[in-house]
């Protein structure tokens, strides 16, 4: 019997699924539908280096066409989804943003898309209410965590002529857990290339009693920016910002004054999530750690960002589990039992840590494994930009 | 462990080395009404030093570490 597999999200991890899906399941077995609200790609770990001009906010190493990337089996719909019907079996789309129909649906404003298998790649969003201080005053406080956040943060780098500048955390958890770290590395190297430094104080607010959740790339990275002069406060839970004094306060109870503040936004699960009474609190959802199915759901698969795992929010998360995924669907399909060893998911994550002056270093880690970073090197440095390209040829299509 | 604490809310961060088990434990608190209790379940030596730390830093009442097999349950009653 022909099964309808429907795949909400076309981000890292729900790309690979349905291309590895495509690869393996027959035309009569199964009809795989992948459902996004824009119909284009990004590649998230660019943004990092957009306010420091190093990519360009257009360019396809940041932005491809998701229609491009996918397998000519799989049916893409560009459009909202609305409302996950769980006990219906069945997905609510409507309009996507600045589309006049739902793409692939024949002019309709709205379909309904009945499944046998769900499978929510279906990210973060940003919510900066979370944060008090945020949502009143945008053009007040930076961000790298969009495209257009990070230009907006390369303008105000532009004219920036000396002062302080605060690097944190609004909310956890966030994607990306180094990325305030790498940006503080870059940014340290981008005002001493512009003579900018010696009249910059730079200070790095976390919420740890330490740089960094590892403390193996704690140690590493703590005395770099003692060498480069990156002031450290740690056990800073952000809890409201003063745009107006310019403060931003903790929940332990500390003030820190700025010029320019760069803030990972608060992120919370997708808002379909909250409103279909999937997730959680903050809209994550409960996913069984080994089989990635969604607790106490029967056919739901979650991956990637959206799930409640203690992983890092990451794309390479979100590859490691699609792979699961896909088998476990796959097999499931074929009426096998999943093969040990790729039918369950290990925690794995692989992920570089860029250090600035050229130097990166690298985190492979597991649920069994800590990471043992090797000492910053260009190396790695090299192999990150060499990723950052190959991307796009090799990882949503599944072939690694 | 003591019969007498009623937990509101348990997270399994076992395993997690990245964003880790403190983390995991702040993003709890966070969603946790005041006055309810959360636990979280930690494999990691360091987290017996960084939890209470974090605890008393931001003034939440720690109920304590009860050791299980392989890991530790951490306890926390969320004071404001």
């Amino acid at each position: 019997m022909l099964q309808r597999i429907l795949i909400i999200g076309g981000g890292v991890g729900g790309t690979i699924v349905a291309n590895l899906l495509a690869r393996s399941l027959r035309h009569q077995e199964a009809e795989i539908t992948l459902i996004d609200s824009t119909g284009k790609h990004a590649y998230m770990p660019g943004w990092l280096y957009l306010p420091f001009n190093h990519l360009n906010a257009e360019s396809d190493q940041l932005i491809r066409p998701e229609r491009d990337l996918l397998n000519n089996h799989v049916h893409l719909v560009t459009g909202e989804v609305q409302k996950i019907d769980h006990e219906n079996h069945q997905i609510h789309v409507g309009r996507g943003l600045g589309l006049n129909e739902v793409a692939g649906t024949d002019g309709a404003n709205e379909a309904i898309y009945p499944y046998d298998y769900l499978v929510l790649a279906t990210g973060a969003r940003l919510e900066l209410s979370d944060l008090p201080g945020l949502t009143e005053a945008q053009d007040k406080w930076h961000h790298f965590y969009s495209p257009e956040g990070s230009l907006q943060l390369r303008e105000a780098l532009s004219t920036f002529e000396g002062g302080r500048i605060v690097v944190t955390v609004g909310g956890i958890p966030y994607r990306c857990p180094p990325a305030p770290l790498e940006f503080t590395f870059l940014l340290d190297e981008w005002l001493r290339k512009h003579n900018l430094r010696q009249r910059t104080e730079l200070h790095y607010l976390y919420p740890l009693p330490r740089v960094f959740p590892i403390e193996s790339v704690a140690e590493v990275a703590a005395p770099l920016l003692e060498e480069r002069g990156v002031l450290t406060t740690v056990f800073f839970n952000a809890e409201a910002v003063d745009t107006e004094r310019k403060v931003i306060s903790s929940m332990e109870g500390e003030e820190i004054p700025y010029d320019l503040l760069v803030i990972v936004p608060p992120h919370r699960g997708a808002k379909v999530i909250e409103s279909s009474g999937l997730g959680d609190e903050q809209g994550w959802l409960p996913t069984d750690r080994a089989t990635l199915e969604v607790k106490g759901r029967e056919h739901i698969y979650a991956l990637g960002d959206a799930t409640d795992l203690p992983v890092s929010k990451s794309g390479s998360a979100a590859h490691f589990e699609a792979k699961v995924v896909a088998h476990r669907l796959i097999a499931e399909i074929h009426g096998e039992l999943p093969k040990d060893g790729e039918a369950s998911y290990d925690g794995e994550v692989m992920c570089f840590l860029e250090t600035g002056q050229g130097k990166a270093t690298q985190l492979v880690f597991d649920y069994e494994h800590p990471p043992r970073p090797p000492r910053p090197s260009r190396y790695y440095h090299m192999e990150k930009q060499l990723f950052n390209r190959a991307y796009w040829h090799l990882v949503p299509q599944g072939l690694v | 462990m003591s019969t007498d604490i009623t937990i509101n809310k348990e997270i399994d961060a076992r395993g997690s080395f990245c964003p880790g088990p403190l983390m995991e434990l702040i993003r709890g608190i966070k969603v946790l009404p005041v006055g309810g209790v959360l636990a979280v379940l930690s494999g990691d030596p360091g987290s017996a030093k960084d939890i209470p730390a974090w605890i008393q830093k931001a003034k939440h009442e720690y109920l304590g570490a009860f050791p299980e097999q392989g890991y530790t349950r951490f306890v926390v009653r969320k004071a404001h």
